[in-house]
């Protein structure tokens, strides 16, 4: 007989990263399962994980929608003074975007969208940074800690 | 790929239960659906279940909103229900108030409120004063 090959026989992901390549909506919410896991395993509040992955679902987004999917998403839990939380990083190689803090204005939109993807996710997260270069592309990284 | 999301005729309504986790593109499926939906079956009222939904974010939000004024122009009246409370928490915070939308508790809230909604039409026509919880 056929032995079934094992459920939990998946290779083994490093412990504390994880890079999913942003390509398509389908990716997106992938990245949201990933980061709603990865929070729920650290600690975080239900509260806290909706906040977190509303904020990643804009920035994944975007990559799709202004970087033509050409994008990646890296989640890692991260240790800081005794305190955990979780970092996010996506990067891009779009257009990138010329005026950052015009960009970050609520409202602003070259999608002919609600304009509050951007500003909205740095709204929701502890540690927002954002990096662009026309021409290269775009890193924007949040973190959040667990509070205590 | 669009996992189905199933959508219920319930007397002159609709009611859409969202149990999936809709990316971008199923959301306008879903959007196109219902408004087929309204118009098969004339439908007068439309009742948009989000309990199961785990987050709202900008575009889904839009989708909401959007799907009730399309509703609106076909002659149905939206009410959204369910919205949990951090996902209600996240939309503020998000800057997403969703002003226009009706919204209800639960499901047979939402019926009550939809009851109101479309007398409130009918009474206006008639030139019948009524209660004013039923405007918002």
């Amino acid at each position: 007989m056929i032995k079934k090959p094992q459920l939990n026989n998946k290779p083994v992901k490093p412990d504390n990263s994880n890079l999913i390549p942003i390509a398509n909506f389908e990716n997106v919410i992938l990245g949201r399962q990933r980061v709603r896991e990865m929070m729920n395993s650290l600690g975080f509040s239900l509260l806290d994980q909706t906040r977190i992955v509303t904020a990643v679902s804009e920035l994944a987004r975007n990559i799709v929608v202004h970087a033509g999917g050409c994008g990646e998403m890296i989640i890692s839990a991260i240790e800081k003074n005794n305190k955990k939380g979780i970092e996010c990083i996506f990067k891009d190689q779009g257009k990138g975007i010329a005026d950052v803090n015009m960009a970050l204005q609520k409202g602003f939109s070259t999608s002919n969208s609600l304009g509050l993807g951007l500003s909205g996710a740095k709204n929701l997260c502890q540690e927002f940074e954002i990096n662009s270069v026309v021409g290269k592309g775009t890193q924007v990284t949040i973190r959040e800690w667990v509070k205590r | 790929m669009y996992e189905e999301v199933t959508i219920l005729k319930i007397g002159d309504s609709i009611v859409v239960p969202i149990q999936v986790e809709l990316h971008d593109s199923s959301a306008k499926t879903l959007q196109e659906n219902i408004l087929q939906k309204i118009e098969r079956f004339g439908s007068q009222g439309l009742i948009i279940d989000v309990s199961a939904v785990l987050i709202i974010d900008s575009f889904l939000g839009r989708v909401l909103i959007d799907t009730a004024s399309m509703a609106k122009l076909m002659g149905a009246e939206t009410v959204v229900v369910g919205m949990r409370k951090e996902v209600v928490l996240t939309l503020l915070h998000l800057g997403l108030t969703m002003k226009n939308l009706h919204t209800a508790l639960n499901i047979e809230d939402g019926f009550s409120l939809l009851n109101r909604l479309t007398s409130s039409i009918s009474g206006n026509l008639l030139g019948v004063s009524h209660d004013k919880k039923a405007t918002t």
